[in-house]
């Protein structure tokens, strides 16, 4: 076959690229249009800074609060209605005491058979000195039962909000905590180390003579909670788990309350049937007195300690 | 003394009990408790109702060896069991409805916390329906709030933090308003004890003494409790705590946490200030216009909403507003009607929203109205189910709703001077709850072509299918048999003064 054209112009008509992909020597596609693997996509730091302007604007203007008169107006109205209704109120609650009988003075109403009793018939109906104790542990034993329960359902409400379960966010928290404090602080550990031995005695001592001095259950319970969490920032956590990890705080915690709520139980239904409760009073002054004040001084005083100590805990890391 | 008048301190011992061991439990075995305790109180409270049935009259019970002004004590008349036992019904079907979904929203370590809240709530309303004295009503309303803020944030997203936010700030207000309220009467009567309380207060209105704080007492409490149970104008906290929580917290919200703190009312009402001076203090018109306008702007807020559960919600303002127009009446009469409708609005409010969470399940999720077109096709029990309720809301005849306005208008008819305003605004109550439920039930038969959302079929929600019979059963009892638990709620007024 002989050729019109020469070589080189041949090669850039149709027929020679025709006739070379039915001869098989060359495929057009091969090479040109075929599937290749995706490039990563690398967002450049000024595409992304235009993003968040572009959010920002919209933002902006969504929400442009200073120049919406409506909403400015609202706000303004809000705040000053807000002022005038706390003063209102304020006035009113004042305008109203001031009607209330003085205090201190003896023919008040709240001078009547009820605290007549507690003063005088106190020491000798529930053994103890110390006659507030003797009237939220023995005459009100039930408010205080429900108070303690607060205290509990508290705990579990802020468990819920700030426990972390996640094992690796767990990891992540233990890494952040601390991380813009020094550690192992010297002098607050050298002060720890003096004072927290005290502290703990000293809360104790506040617990075990709630019913013969000012004190009891709540104030004890706080004192040693403070000691714990003292401990705890001086010497970290990992010291503090060998002596009062997650488990301990379980068990401590549902002891308390349980027997709290057994020798409440027992006294509501003995003393509600009539029938004789067979705990001893003790000699009024004495340690071991006081029926059963100072028992449930020593639950509530566990409980006020744990609920203090998880507060500290579930809101530094979230768990204990 | 007999052994059944142990019971009602025996089921609040046993719910706080259960909650305190249940706190070191795994998920199962604490719900276990949970279902086994509400049980035995149900239990407890049929016993003691059908003891004061028979003896006729209040019994006394004091927690402790010192008798009344110096220990505390509870007391439980006819209203106060039946009450007990309908709340337990109300929570067990909630719980057993809410099941599936609590598995899917909670985190599964935090499951157990749920059930120790749910046992705690219980023994706060209990503690709330049988006490006898002021501040033990204080300390227990105190569980009941923070218990209330556990169940809306257990589901943790932030619309239900900032709810349960929201919740804690308002609930908190209505509990310090209530406190300065038993501060302010211990004040002037020197003693917490609900009986002692209303004697002096007798003797020191009779005297003219402490004309003013009597007033603004009145007024705190009436308010405080007004604003945790959301009348009105204080209703703020309540479309996102009942539209974002977990079912089973939102029916329980509703129907149980609330009326709690209306029975509380109620109760002060009745044994602590007395009806006679409370209705002169005209602090009842107050209640009485609020509750007239929770009905009509509750109802304009559910026809603009767009969300299934948050019409749901908002539905409840009205229904508030309901109950305390009863209450605000001032008669016998109308507190009577306010109470069956605390029972009846518990049954079916949590029977809507259990419903409405199986309609949405089938809808992909989605809680729009546009969505939930040809739901009830999808899910046939859960559409029955949301008819019913919506029907009983509405106050068609044969369920519950209908005798509660049958009720409320009597009660209006023998009211002289609130006869009117009660009877129009119960009228346009009626047709603005009829358009917005009415308009979901038409939905929700709307015929749609299949294939977008698979239907479900029985086999896969047992369970659920048995709560939503049981729910509709009980309206059904309240609807046809309403006269024995209307002369018991009589009967059991008399005896709360």
């Amino acid at each position: 076959m002989s050729r019109l054209k020469p070589d080189k112009e041949y090669e850039k008509t149709g027929a020679f690229h025709f006739f070379r992909w039915l001869s098989g020597s060359k495929d057009p596609y091969v090479g040109e249009v075929e599937m290749q693997p995706q490039k990563e996509l690398q967002t450049q730091e000024s595409t992304i800074l235009e993003r968040m302007n572009e959010t920002q604007m919209l933002r902006d203007k969504v929400y442009d609060v200073e120049n919406n008169k409506i909403l400015t107006l609202f706000h303004k109205i809000y705040v000053a209605a807000a002022i005038v209704f706390c003063i209102a109120l304020v006035g009113l609650l004042l305008y109203t005491v001031s009607f209330l009988p003085r205090i201190g003075n003896s023919a008040n109403p709240d001078n009547n058979i009820v605290s007549e009793r507690y003063i005088e018939k106190g020491l000798q109906e529930t053994g103890a000195l110390n006659i507030v104790s003797g009237m939220i542990l023995t005459y009100r034993a039930f408010d205080t039962f429900g108070e303690t329960n607060v205290l509990f359902i508290a705990t579990c409400c802020v468990m819920i909000l700030l426990m972390v379960d996640d094992a690796i966010l767990k990891k992540q928290e233990d890494k952040d905590d601390r991380r813009f404090e020094p550690k192992n602080d010297v002098i607050l550990q050298g002060t720890a180390f003096v004072l927290c031995p005290i502290i703990f005695i000293f809360g104790i001592y506040v617990i075990l003579n709630g019913h013969l001095s000012p004190g009891g259950g709540f104030s004890g319970g706080a004192i040693l909670g403070a000691g714990l969490i003292l401990y705890t920032s001086a010497f970290g956590f990992k010291k503090t788990q060998r002596f009062f990890n997650e488990l301990i705080y379980k068990i401590a915690k549902i002891t308390a309350l349980c027997m709290y709520g057994i020798i409440g139980s027992y006294f509501y239904i003995m003393g509600a049937n009539g029938f004789d409760n067979h705990i001893p009073l003790g000699i009024p002054g004495h340690i071991l007195s006081g029926g059963i004040i100072l028992p449930i001084d020593i639950c509530v005083g566990l409980e006020v300690a744990c609920t203090m100590y998880a507060f500290y805990a579930l809101f530094r890391r979230g768990g204990l | 003394m007999d052994f059944v008048q142990n019971f009602p301190a025996a089921s609040i011992l046993l719910c706080l009990f259960a909650g305190i061991i249940s706190s070191g439990l795994k998920k199962k075995a604490a719900r276990r408790v949970n279902t086994i305790l509400i049980l035995i109180v149900a239990f407890l409270s049929t016993c003691t109702l059908l003891y004061t049935m028979r003896t006729g009259e209040a019994f006394v019970y004091v927690m402790g060896r010192f008798p009344a002004p110096w220990g505390n004590e509870i007391r439980a008349g006819v209203l106060g069991p039946l009450v007990a036992l309908f709340f337990c019904v109300i929570m067990l079907l909630s719980l057993e409805g809410g099941r599936k979904k609590l598995a899917d929203e909670v985190e599964e370590e935090k499951t157990f916390l749920y059930y120790v809240l749910m046992d705690l709530l219980l023994a706060s309303l209990l503690a709330l329906i049988y006490t006898n004295d002021l501040f033990t009503a204080y300390v227990f309303v105190e569980i009941n709030t923070i218990a209330a803020c556990g169940l809306i944030m257990i589901r943790q997203n932030g619309r239900t933090i900032e709810a349960a936010a929201r919740y804690m700030i308002m609930s908190l207000l209505g509990s310090g308003l209530l406190l300065m309220g038993i501060c302010m009467l211990y004040d002037m009567t020197g003693h917490l004890l609900m009986s002692n309380i209303r004697e002096q207060v007798i003797y020191l209105y009779a005297a003219g003494e402490y004309r003013i704080p009597l007033l603004v007492t009145i007024a705190l409490m009436s308010v405080g409790l007004a604003i945790k149970s959301a009348l009105f104008p204080f209703h703020a906290w309540l479309p996102d705590a009942y539209g974002y929580s977990t079912v089973s917290s939102a029916a329980i919200l509703s129907s149980l946490v609330s009326k709690g703190y209306i029975l509380l009312l109620i109760k002060i009402i009745y044994r602590v200030i007395g009806f006679d001076v409370f209705y002169n203090s005209r602090i009842i018109d107050v209640l009485f216009a609020f509750g007239l306008m929770g009905m009509i702007f509750g109802s304009f807020s559910a026809i603009r909403e767009n969300d299934v559960r948050r019409m749901i919600a908002f539905s409840s303002v009205a229904q508030i507003g309901y109950i305390y127009m009863g209450i605000g009446m001032g008669t016998q009469a109308g507190m009577t009607a306010s109470v069956f409708h605390i029972l009846s609005h518990a049954a079916t409010k949590s029977l809507l929203f259990i419903a409405a969470i199986g309609l949405t399940d089938v809808s992909g999720g989605s809680r729009k109205l546009v969505e939930l077109t040809g739901a009830a096709y999808r899910n046939k029990w859960a559409g029955a189910a949301f008819t019913v309720g919506s029907l009983s809301m509405v106050g068609v005849p044969l369920f519950s709703g209908f005798i509660s306005k049958l009720l409320f208008s009597q009660a209006a008819v023998q009211n002289g001077t609130k006869m009117l305003p009660a009877l129009i605004v119960l009228g346009v109550s009626t047709i603005l709850n009829a358009i917005y439920f009415m308009k979901t039930v038409i939905r929700i038969y709307t015929p749609v072509e299949s294939g977008k959302y698979e239907s479900i079929s029985f086999n896969k929600m047992k369970l659920y299918c048995l709560t939503l019979v049981f729910f509709v059963v009980l309206n059904v009892i309240l609807g046809v048999s309403s006269q024995p638990i209307v002369d018991l709620i009589e009967q059991g007024l008399v005896m709360f003064s």
